[in-house]
């Protein structure tokens, strides 16, 4: 039978994995962990969270870098912990995987919504130029909707993101670089 | 695996990390220097790339040497004898042109290394590989654009980016030696064998050198020794100030 998938391949595996997990209730407390650059989208959003492992009372929680340099995975780690320690789980440890190397395709429909309402364009919203890098222009500005907005530096406010700026209403904002 | 090849793997993921947190620590001396907000926080944004790197290279060593060291005693406790960097790496960040073409030199090395290293039957090398590649990407498109536009740009612009070119090609000879060690690493499938990259590296650098309207210089000279330690006087003072901290307060936490 030809399955007609409505979403991303890489996020539906992700959901099986979730939905599947004996330890569902330890996914779910975890959604209130967020990226503290990016407080509108927890690590489930952001595809940051792996797996999680329990084994007794010992939890591993396997989460990746969305940026080799990405600062704020020591704060990450540490949120996970109090989390998890705040909810009775005294046992956990944060392992950090490197390999597959995270995509923005991982990033949760719901997450690239709240990006948007955050003001943040998700990787979606731009047509990626001939290198399949962020184009110069074109990207949908999250706060009017226009596409008529430049890149103004390809590097933004942390690794994740490039710098544009809308032409019809006038406001910079970011853009979810896709890699 | 055998002693001789556990040696030559710890030698080469130290090296690769030595390199990766030299180049970012120069970057990142950009930072509050950039010739506008966006430039510097580009600046800011690849250092982290690097450091990140270094990191990640670190971090194995550290397990592959199995000695009570971590990825800090890696970056922080050793002296520049002890770095196996190379030298194009290590050079004063000096004007944003030299800087740039330095920029160019490294990106279209690593654009043409990581896909081989991405192919290490090491899978710690080969997943370190496959996140710095995304990142290379960016990186290139940027330096690329920058030496196009000094190039093309004032008669100022011009006269520095060529005189980075040609300060700095000395250095790019090193970028393709192999030495024993990682020659041990490339016959195994684990290393790059950086000496077949020459020659594509010599046509991409070329191909943009000669479009941002600058030649490519000759080759009359050649500095070698980052590999086995010995470095431009650089290095020394480059890393008094990256280690002082760290050094004074040991141990210290915060
Ligand atoms: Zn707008």
């Amino acid at each position: 039978m030809n399955e007609i998938s409505l979403m991303a391949e890489e996020h539906y595996q992700r959901l099986q994995q979730r939905n599947a997990d004996d330890v569902k209730v330890l996914w779910d407390l975890l959604d209130a962990v967020k990226d503290p650059e990016v407080p509108a989208l927890s690590i489930w959003d952001l595809g940051i969270l792996r797996d999680i492992q329990c084994n007794g009372d010992q939890i591993v929680i396997i989460i990746t870098p969305t940026y080799s340099g990405c600062p704020a995975m020591d704060n990450i780690r540490t949120d996970v912990i109090q989390c998890l320690n705040d909810n009775g789980y005294a046992d956990v440890t944060v392992n950090m995987s490197l390999s597959p190397a995270w995509s923005s395709e991982w990033m949760s429909p719901e997450g690239r919504t709240k990006l948007r309402q955050y003001g943040i364009a998700p990787p979606e919203d731009a047509e990626l130029d001939a290198d399949g890098l962020t184009p110069d222009a074109h990207a949908a500005c999250p706060h009017c909707g226009s596409r008529n907005t430049h890149r103004v530096s390809e590097f933004g406010s942390t690794a994740c993101k490039a710098l544009f700026q809308c032409d019809d209403c006038g406001e910079p904002f970011d853009y979810f670089k896709k890699i | 695996m055998s002693d001789q090849m556990k040696n030559a793997l710890l030698e080469y993921t130290t090296r690769l990390g030595d390199d990766a947190v030299v180049l970012g620590h120069r970057i990142s001396e950009w930072v509050s220097y950039g010739p506008f907000l966006e430039e510097d926080i580009a600046y800011g944004n690849v250092a982290l790339d690097y450091i990140g790197r270094a990191r990640m290279f670190y971090t194995y060593a550290a397990e592959l040497a199995d000695d009570g060291r971590d990825e800090d005693d890696f970056a922080y406790m050793r002296n520049d004898r002890e770095y196996h960097n190379l030298l194009l790496l290590e050079l004063p960040k000096g004007d944003f042109a030299y800087s740039q073409v330095r920029q160019l030199f490294a990106d279209v090395y690593y654009t043409l290394m990581l896909p081989q290293l991405l192919q290490s039957k090491d899978e710690r090398l080969a997943a370190i590989a496959a996140k710095a590649i995304k990142e290379t990407k960016y990186h290139l498109r940027r330096s690329r654009d920058w030496v196009l536009r000094l190039g093309e740009g004032t008669d100022e612009s011009h006269r520095r980016a060529q005189k980075a070119l040609d300060q700095l090609w000395g250095y790019t000879h090193e970028l393709f030696d192999m030495d024993e060690t990682e020659q041990l690493l490339a016959d195994a499938d684990i290393g790059v064998d950086v000496s077949k990259l020459r020659d594509d590296w010599l046509a991409m650098v070329t191909e943009i050198v000669t479009n941002a309207t600058l030649s490519v210089p000759e080759d009359s000279w050649a500095v070698r020794g980052g590999r086995i330690g010995y470095h431009t006087e650089n290095l020394g003072h480059m890393l008094t100030e990256m280690q002082i901290v760290h050094r004074s307060h040991p141990g210290c936490k915060w």
